[in-house]
């Protein structure tokens, strides 16, 4: 290969490490606008999360038709990611695959190998294309995907499977290459799929061949660091968020409400109670419950980034079910736009003083409909937490804005008064002891 | 049988601690149905001699829906008045036959200084199944040949993985137990959480008990077993509304239990 092609190859690569560079500072800058968060309890039930749930996959398979095709994507994914590592290392050094010589005898298995994971991330992306717009599953259908979200779901298949081809395009005519003893292309042995390709190209002038490879190789590797750039704009980030998301996901029962000690020893104070030991001051601008993004968690806003819009929460969620507005996976990209959009224009005050999350893009109407059932986080396979972002909301809402339902500040004011959230008088609430004892 | 209702402020006038706080919860006070789920259970305590006592008028709303509803201030101040009372009398172990009041005293108190063994009264009832102590092991019950299907709550169930327990119970009694559709980690809700008991639900196309109920009477179970207030309250509105009140049946586990007993 020519020096050119080298500094060419090594320009792309500098260019792709920037932008991805880049990017990633720009997500981990929307992340950090939420509240540092303490990451408590055990580190062994974090790691066996990661392991089990992310690099497992254990979530995935409450569907298991969905998740073994999606098992054939990510096994895929992973393990051709090693010949990425062969092409790059070539395209710097010069060099043909240069794997050959330091694998020998076990080159052309491993390359067929990964050829018969290329064929099933083929066939997965085929079959994920039909459930979405020949099949319509219902979840991919809801008001929240009508548009870009619907086109990011079918551009990324779309994508892996060109991607694929490309692999076993450039195989193909390697191979043929190979038989003709064109120098350049040392012998690797007979790959497994693509030399049922080679037909195909089969009768080409040589010179046509080494372009046709040549191309395949070049849209091949190009594509990969276009693809992995336009991964970090999609939903599709879910590849590398799951990890950290499900290492920093919370460990107590789900029915757990995230305390809030910021107002304790208020608390404290008014009913005369001594505040004693550690007091958890409210961090500079502290607001009680979320209006926006930068009055969330973290962790709500990594969920956001991890969100891969699968729609599983949707799906379960019974106000959603009944015909509610509300979509838990629609509060996730919601979170996640306004982070992008408050990203875009960190320096202009406008984005930040006249549009909120809530009333901006989340809706009273919405966050009021959820009966915190938890369906939504038991069904999200990355272990998202849709609940945890709805109850900062109403928290917002009951207490900075009083903008509860009428009927809910009437049920506080029962709390208040009559220690029940009914209309009923303290004094009767020990009336069914009477009632017992007088039954006999 | 003369039935024992102790409060804990008359124990303490004797010097003593209940071994168990049966917590009544608001609706296990003023709900004309689920005062029945608490009178059932108070005769079960009875019949098998557990030393238990009820705060009786000194309970007040754990906090649970102003908490869901957003309201953590009121939230709280119930908390921590609560706590003071109980430990106050020095309570170690907490029985309530509501999933709500169950989360937020096992889950929720602690942060505040509220530290209690919390058993939800399914745990409890299967305990007692388990020690013999109601319903024998192989013993006929009323219940043989029925078909009873146990509808989870969200607080019980996913909140905090109780699953079994109340399947347990329910096998006990020596009925058929039918699963819907969606029942454990998949269970619908009632309709009821998360503060919506206490609102109208928002414009949609159906209610959310309508779903669920239908989904219940499709197993063709004659009872609809529950082990919560809410979701007591949202399964009997969707049997009545579907007009199958007469053929099926919505009840608690200790109603069941209490039934099978003879209480």
């Amino acid at each position: 290969m020519s020096i050119i092609s080298q500094v060419i190859f090594t320009v792309i690569l500098g260019i792709f490490v920037f932008f991805i560079a880049k990017r990633v500072n720009f997500i981990r800058l929307n992340i950090a606008l939420g509240r540092p968060q303490k990451v408590v309890g055990n580190k062994r039930q974090r790691w066996k999360n990661v392991l089990l749930i992310a690099l497992g996959q254990k979530k995935m398979f409450k569907k298991p038709v969905p998740a073994v095709l999606h098992l054939l994507i990510y096994v895929g994914f992973v393990l051709i990611n090693i010949e990425v590592l062969e092409i790059i290392l070539d395209g710097v050094l010069g060099s043909h695959r240069i794997f050959t010589s330091l694998l020998s005898d076990f080159y052309a298995p491993l390359i067929s190998f990964f050829e018969i994971l290329a064929i099933g991330v083929i066939f997965s992306c085929v079959l994920f294309l039909l459930r979405r717009n020949v099949i319509q599953v219902a979840r991919f259908q809801k008001p929240e995907m009508k548009g870009w979200a619907s086109l990011d779901g079918n551009l990324i298949l779309v994508i892996e499977i060109i991607l694929m081809g490309a692999i076993l395009s450039m195989n193909a005519t390697d191979q043929l290459l190979q038989g003709m003893g064109n120098a350049a292309y040392p012998l690797t042995g007979s790959f497994l799929v693509s030399s049922w390709l080679m037909p195909i190209f089969d009768g080409y002038l040589p010179s046509t061949l080494v372009i046709i490879e040549r191309m395949a190789w070049w849209f091949h590797i190009v594509g990969i660091f276009g693809f992995a750039l336009y991964v970090t704009y999609s939903k599709h980030l879910h590849i590398f968020m799951a990890f950290p998301n499900t290492y920093f996901s919370k460990l107590t029962p789900k029915g757990a409400m995230e305390p809030m000690p910021e107002i304790t020893s208020e608390v404290k104070m008014m009913l005369g109670i001594p505040v004693e030991g550690e007091t958890t001051p409210p961090l500079e601008g502290f607001k009680f419950g979320a209006r926006d993004v930068s009055d969330l968690s973290r962790k709500n806003l990594m969920d956001a980034y991890t969100c891969t819009e699968c729609g599983r929460c949707t799906a379960e969620c019974p106000a959603n079910l009944t015909g509610k507005k509300l979509s838990p996976r629609k509060i996730m990209m919601d979170t996640r736009d306004r982070m992008e959009e408050i990203g875009k224009s960190r320096s202009d005050a406008k984005v930040h003083d006249e549009k909120f999350l809530l009333g901006g893009f989340i809706s009273k109407e919405e966050i009021n409909a959820c009966t915190s059932c938890n369906a939504c986080v038991e069904a999200c396979p990355v272990l998202i937490n849709p609940l945890d972002i709805i109850l900062q909301l109403r928290r917002y809402e009951a207490m900075e804005a009083s903008g509860s339902p009428a009927s809910w500040n009437a049920m506080f004011q029962n709390v208040e008064t009559n220690a029940a959230p009914w209309k009923f008088s303290p004094q009767d609430r020990f009336n069914w002891s009477e009632e017992l004892k007088n039954d006999k | 049988m003369d039935i024992k209702i102790p409060t804990v402020a008359a124990l303490a006038v004797e010097g003593k601690v209940p071994e168990i706080l049966f917590w009544v919860g608001c609706a296990g006070s003023f709900d004309e149905r689920y005062k029945n789920v608490t009178k059932a259970f108070v005769k079960i305590l009875n019949k098998v001699g557990v030393d238990f006592a009820v705060l009786g008028p000194e309970e007040t709303c754990t906090g649970d829906p102003a908490r869901r509803a957003g309201n953590d201030f009121l939230f709280q101040m119930q908390a921590m008045a609560n706590i003071q009372v109980l430990n106050g009398y020095g309570i170690k172990t907490i029985v309530t036959a509501c999933p709500h009041c169950f989360n937020t005293l096992k889950n929720e108190y602690p942060e505040l200084g509220g530290n209690y063994q919390v058993v939800h009264h399914s745990t409890y009832l299967q305990q007692l199944i388990d020690e013999g102590k109601v319903i024998q092991k192989g013993a006929k019950t009323a219940f043989k040949g029925r078909k009873i299907t146990f509808h989870d709550s969200c607080y019980l169930g996913r909140a905090n993985n109780i699953y079994e327990a109340p399947r347990k119970v329910l096998e006990a009694l020596d009925a058929e137990l039918v699963e819907m559709k969606r029942c454990k980690t998949k269970g619908l809700c009632c309709g009821a959480g998360g503060g919506q008991m206490f609102k109208d639900a928002e414009k949609g196309n159906k209610e959310v008990n309508i779903e669920r109920t239908e989904e219940a009477l499709e197993t063709q179970a004659d009872t609809i077993a529950v082990a919560c207030p809410f979701c007591m309250t949202m399964m009997s509105d969707g049997v009545k509304n579907k007009e199958k009140e007469g053929s099926v049946q919505v009840q608690d586990l200790a109603e069941l239990i209490a039934e099978s007993e003879g209480l």
